[in-house]
């Protein structure tokens, strides 16, 4: 608008002076708006990818924050073991249910131990555990820190002899990576009971037959792939946490705005990545 | 510096030249040059908004200046490299203006966190100095143990200030350590402070508000005005410069060069 009044105004058709032209006519805008944004995606994704290169060497410099590290640890996967574990039950009974009342339309209702273990172990633990995890964690990794931020804390620690992304970020990409498999394996376990509690309670499957079922059917690769899963997922939660957090700026509301990038950000990462990880692990 | 001391030859501790630094667009740093000398206190002044938090963040290397060079002995630490930048920083106290104290961490650990960082201690020992470090500041028996954010504000700052001390640096960065205290409590973190610049021999610069304060303080004295250093001299001199922009300052007169500047 600004370089239209700037510019000797070009002719236009009358009556339509006021009315703003269409976003159709003006193709170019168009692509310097989808140029501007993939360059935006590209810088953030190197910055993003440079801070997490950076976050991981100090793994291999001393000194080590060990405390640091179990704090973070811990706070994944012993704190939020009852949302996962509940989360993981109610998953495994809804399957139980679903695919008994589904399957019994082509006579296939033997078919719901396997449906039940092979969901939750490939797909639904990893990807469930996930999103909770990153709900909890990946927020209140980016308001801390986003907090240490805007308070100075942050500046304070380098003119405390302590390398800030040492302090903050390698104990937490660290426990990301390796408490989520661990918590996942915890709700695969929780989540094949839940099926299991509604497979013999409600749906009259003898308990041995149900159990005998899941684990000859289950393949080492089943678990396998959904702990791969965890970890990589446990990763992402904590770099956008982090990330969010470190580059926060601008008081409270910053703060806030940082926290829902982190949650919005690894949720969708987890769901994007579950589908690579998908086809690089199963498709043929 | 000025014509009342002898002319000291040595180099300065800190040197700014040039300095200058803008926040989009917006000018904050427009040249400032300042030599601090070794072993003296250096009071900065100026209006709220103008730069010497920004000042201070840039010879620390919190932000990145645009232009101009911050030499502290004599070298340059903008084309340092990171190690020999950390280095420095081992050697550097700084007190936040907002305290800036690690809330996950109870008060002790706080003002000990240094000396754990540099393994210079242990973490029994660090409990104990602590507590004597604390107690230099005035706050009792208990307030190690508790957590920052349970603190008032009086009381943060004096923990801030232990924390910044603590390790006895060579060069200290005071951002307002008194504000918020009352004038009793001011007193004596003064004192502390030249405490600290005569025992260590350490080379202390001061940002305040508080002419009284600025006087016990500094040795020296600069006034920042407009993204400059307008005048610099003894601190004693504060309120009878000459320069009538320090004069209005230290006095805290309505009328004046600068309240003319502001209305404009
Ligand atoms: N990170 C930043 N981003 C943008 N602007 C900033 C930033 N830091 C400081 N500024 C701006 O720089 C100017 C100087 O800030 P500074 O904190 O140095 O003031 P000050 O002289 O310490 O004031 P006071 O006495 O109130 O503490 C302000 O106008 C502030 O808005
Ligand atoms: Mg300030």
């Amino acid at each position: 608008m600004g370089r239209a009044t700037a510019a000797p105004t070009a002719p236009r058709e009358p009556g339509r002076v006021n009315s703003p032209t269409p976003l159709a006519f003006r193709p170019l805008d168009w692509v310097a708006a989808l140029g501007r944004a993939t360059i935006g995606l590209c810088r953030s994704t190197g910055a993003v990818a440079l801070f997490a290169l950076t976050g991981l060497s100090h793994l291999l410099r001393p000194p080590f924050h060990p405390r640091l590290f179990l704090r973070a640890f811990l706070e994944i996967a012993w704190f939020s073991l009852p949302v996962v574990g509940l989360t993981a039950v109610f998953t495994g009974m809804v399957l139980a249910l679903q695919s008994f009342s589904g399957f019994s339309r082509f006579g296939a209702e033997g078919a719901v131990a396997n449906v039940v273990v092979l969901s939750i172990t490939r797909e639904l633990g990893p990807v469930l555990a996930g999103l909770m995890v990153s709900g909890r964690i990946g927020a209140a990794f980016a308001a801390e820190i986003g907090t240490m931020r805007v308070t100075d804390q942050i500046d304070a620690l380098t003119t405390l002899s302590t390398d800030p992304m040492k302090y903050l970020v390698t104990p937490r990409l660290l426990a990301g990576i390796l408490a989520m498999p661990l918590l996942v394996l915890v709700a695969d376990i929780l989540g094949v009971m839940g099926g299991y509690l509604i497979g013999t309670l409600k749906l009259g499957f003898s308990g041995p037959a149900y159990l005998k079922a899941t684990l000859d059917f289950l393949q080492w690769m089943d678990v396998v792939s959904g702990l791969v899963k965890a970890a990589v997922f446990g990763f992402v939660v904590a770099l956008l946490g982090t990330w969010c957090g470190y580059t926060s700026r601008g008081g409270a509301q910053g703060v806030g705005a940082a926290t829902t990038a982190a949650v919005v950000s690894s949720s969708i990462l987890i769901l994007a990545l579950d589908y690579v990880l998908t086809e690089a692990f199963f498709a043929r | 510096m000025s014509e009342a001391q002898a002319p000291d030859t040595r180099t300065p501790k800190i040197r700014l030249r040039g300095l200058k630094k803008s926040f989009n667009g917006k000018p904050v740093l427009d040249g400032v040059d300042l030599d601090v000398m070794p072993g003296r206190s250096m009071v900065i002044l100026g209006g709220s908004g103008t730069g010497k938090s920004v000042t201070i963040k840039c010879i620390l290397g919190l932000i990145e200046p645009d232009e101009g060079t911050i030499e502290i002995d004599g070298r340059n630490v903008l084309t340092m490299s990171r190690r020999e930048r950390a280095a420095v920083l081992d050697r550097t106290g700084m007190l936040f203006q907002n305290g800036a104290l690690f809330d996950s961490l109870p008060v002790w650990e706080n003002v000990c966190f240094k000396l754990l960082a540099q393994g210079r201690i242990s973490r029994e020992k660090a409990r104990q100095r602590a507590v004597e470090a604390l107690v230099d500041v005035g706050l009792g028996m208990g307030v190690g143990e508790m957590d920052p954010a349970s603190l008032s504000g009086g009381m943060q700052k004096r923990v801030a200030l232990a924390r910044a001390i603590a390790s006895q640096p060579d060069i200290i960065f005071f951002d307002e350590p008194t504000t918020g205290l009352d004038p009793i409590m001011g007193a004596v973190i003064d004192g502390l402070i030249v405490d600290c610049v005569k025992r260590l021999g350490a080379t202390a610069v001061t940002i305040t508000h508080d002419m009284a304060s600025a006087r016990r303080i500094g040795d020296d004295a600069a006034m920042l005005h407009k993204g400059r250093i307008v005048w610099t001299g003894p601190a004693a001199e504060l309120g009878h410069t000459g320069n009538p922009l320090v004069d209005q300052f230290a006095r805290g007169e309505r009328e004046g060069p600068i309240a003319m500047e502001l209305r404009r």
